[in-house]
């Protein structure tokens, strides 16, 4: 009863519509797009310089590939990107921020210092130094390294939150009702912020896909296949700008920004839904 | 807490780099090459891992960085130095005046319906467009189709550095576009928190209490806005290392000359030497500037809350 009601106001919110009708559209182009192009992402095609037309939905680049079937590849690594390194960094935070919020005391201390830490460091010059280092890269490990060092925020805020719910009576009734730790913050604490992981993992997925689209910028990308920062980083190193190549340069970039705006809409929308207080807006 | 912090942090991270540095170095040998070698042993990458860190430390508190080997004989420091004035002269700026920008645009919007509600979906957009996209975009309509600003360098290769009006002004003209791309993806951020806190304090015990006895609305979101300021503070600190980030992509974009620019040349070029500096000169530019933002909320705040160590976002 209560997750349809969730569910029904969810659906009803004009934000979260907006967010998630974008994210499914892009998703679906991503399972879709495959089969509507004839070429590989990488294969030199036809004309280079061309502009869009009914062969070439997008153009072409200086050296003749498809710039759609590209952008079909690579929001595949911007998804995969988002869900791994997003979800791990919310999974690292999580596992944080529930052991320091509730064990508190010399462990609380311990990695509290340890977020601080990863929280000063510029993450994406640290991000550059460990992909500049590794000597293949694949989308996943990036996304892996995005995962390791975007958690501090989660943790922080997972922390915090513990802290006020394991006070609560219910948390002291399973505590001596002899529950284990491990299963009173899985059964009885983390149900109770189950709406803000939620909005965390969204936020996360988002901050993952934008720092891995500037790794890719910046020649860090993985060593084969394409993303869409990937994408970018040619269309300017080949000057797509002063060549006045607009549909090679903008439309990878200008994907990125429609999803994560899209996902900060949803969390937005989510927020109301979940938060009755700011319901009526 | 935070000088604990600035102590520990360049003392852990040089530590992988070196260490992974060579991992390189050994494969180079492996290859057998004649000149990588030669190359090793000139710039020390054939010297067993703890002296070279030993060495690294030992230069580096003479303030030495290395050679640069992808600009060959210039000292990493020196290559550091040329770049660091385009790199501030641009991002404190841009961080400043976004960061007061949004916050009073923001405050502005909070509470007030229509405007919020256009205003709010704008800004989420400007924060979540990646850096460089927006670079791109500007330079494609102002210096591609409208050719009203330069899109590349920081000045014209015409002129050399100098203090005359000619050069600043060629400056500013480079400088606007870089400028307006990093204002405008951080105005949105800011804003949107701005925003956020505005809500929560107009929520606040006080702006009720106030608002009861009949405090004029003005007043009671002046006292909001005060109290807003200090997360903000905070979150200015916790972002700094992003923004930093992001100004990476977009001096790539315009070509301009700063410390992100070099830092790609280098990663292409895999200059090892530069890339360590360039990391240590950001990581020190970040602790710096966070130590400053502790020394502002000292002085704003009259409190002085210690304890938590920050906000959560």
């Amino acid at each position: 009863m209560k997750k349809n009601e969730f569910l029904f106001f969810a659906l009803k919110n004009t934000r979260m519509r907006i967010g998630l009708g974008i994210v499914l559209f892009f998703l679906a182009v991503m399972i879709v797009g495959p089969f509507l192009t004839d070429y590989d992402p990488n294969e030199y095609t036809g004309p280079a310089f061309a502009r869009p037309s009914g062969d070439h939905w997008l153009g072409t680049t200086f050296f003749g590939q498809d710039v759609f079937t590209q952008v079909v590849y690579g929001l595949r690594a911007t998804f995969i990107v988002g869900a791994v390194g997003g979800g791990l960094a919310t999974l690292i935070g999580l596992f944080v921020g529930f052991i320091a919020g509730y064990r508190g005391g010399i462990v609380d201390e311990v990695l509290n210092m340890l977020t601080n830490i990863v929280t000063v460091i510029p993450t994406l010059a640290l991000l550059i130094i460990i992909a500049a280092y590794l000597p293949y890269r694949g989308v996943v490990a990036q996304s892996v390294i995005i995962g390791c060092i975007a958690w501090p925020w989660t943790a922080r805020a997972v922390r915090a939150q513990t802290f006020s719910l394991k006070s609560r009576e219910f948390v002291d009734l399973a505590r001596m009702s002899g529950m284990s730790s491990m299963k009173i913050i899985t059964q009885e604490i983390a149900p109770n912020m189950l709406s803000y992981l939620f909005m965390a993992l969204i936020l996360q997925f988002g901050g993952a896909i934008l720092a891995a689209a500037t790794l890719d910028f910046i020649g860090l990308g993985p060593s084969e296949g394409i993303s869409l920062g990937l994408m970018m980083q040619n269309a300017v190193l080949w000057s797509a700008i002063p060549l006045g190549m607009w549909w090679w340069a903008l439309p990878p970039g200008m994907i990125i920004a429609a999803i994560v705006s899209a996902l900060y809409f949803m969390n937005t929308g989510l927020d109301e839904v979940f938060n009755p207080k700011l319901r009526e807006m | 807490m935070a000088v604990t912090i600035n102590w520990m942090i360049p003392r852990l991270m040089p530590g992988d780099p070196i260490r992974t540095l060579i991992g390189r170095a050994a494969l180079r040998a492996e290859a057998a090459d004649k000149v990588a070698e030669y190359f090793a042993r000139i710039y020390g990458l054939d010297q067993p891992a703890w002296r070279q860190y030993l060495s690294f430390w030992t230069s580096l508190f003479r303030g030495d960085l290395g050679t640069s080997i992808y600009l060959s004989p210039k000292p990493v420091t020196q290559v550091i130095r040329d770049s660091i004035p385009f790199d501030l002269g641009l991002l404190i700026p841009a961080i400043v005046c976004s960061w007061i920008v949004g916050n009073k645009f923001g405050a502005f919007a909070a509470r007030r319906k229509r405007l919020d509600g256009i205003a709010l979906p704008i800004w989420y957009v400007f924060t979540a467009t990646p850096y460089m996209w927006l670079a791109i975009l500007l330079a494609y309509v102002f210096g591609v189709v409208l050719k009203i600003f330069p899109i590349a360098g920081a000045y014209s290769f015409a002129i050399s550095p100098s203090f005359s009006v000619g050069f600043i002004l060629n400056y500013l003209r480079h400088w606007f576009l870089p400028f307006l791309s990093l204002f405008i993806v951080q105005l949105g951020g800011w804003a949107i928190g701005m925003r956020n806190m505005i809500i929560y304090e107009l929520e606040a015990d006080y702006s009720r209490y106030m608002e009861a006895l009949g405090a004029p609305r003005k007043l009671i979101r002046k006292y909001a806005f005060r109290n807003a300021m200090l997360p903000q503070i905070t979150g200015l600190a916790l972002q700094l290392g992003v923004i930093v980030a992001g100004a990476v992509g977009t001096q790539v974009v315009f070509s301009y000359p700063g410390i992100g620019y070099l830092l790609l040349q280098a990663v292409m070029n895999n200059d090892y030497f530069l890339i360590q500096g360039c990391f240590l000169f950001i990581v020190i530019g970040v602790l710096i500037a966070n130590f400053v933002i502790d020394v502002i909320y000292v002085i704003v705040d009259p409190r002085v809350r210690h304890g938590m160590g920050g906000e959560t976002a």
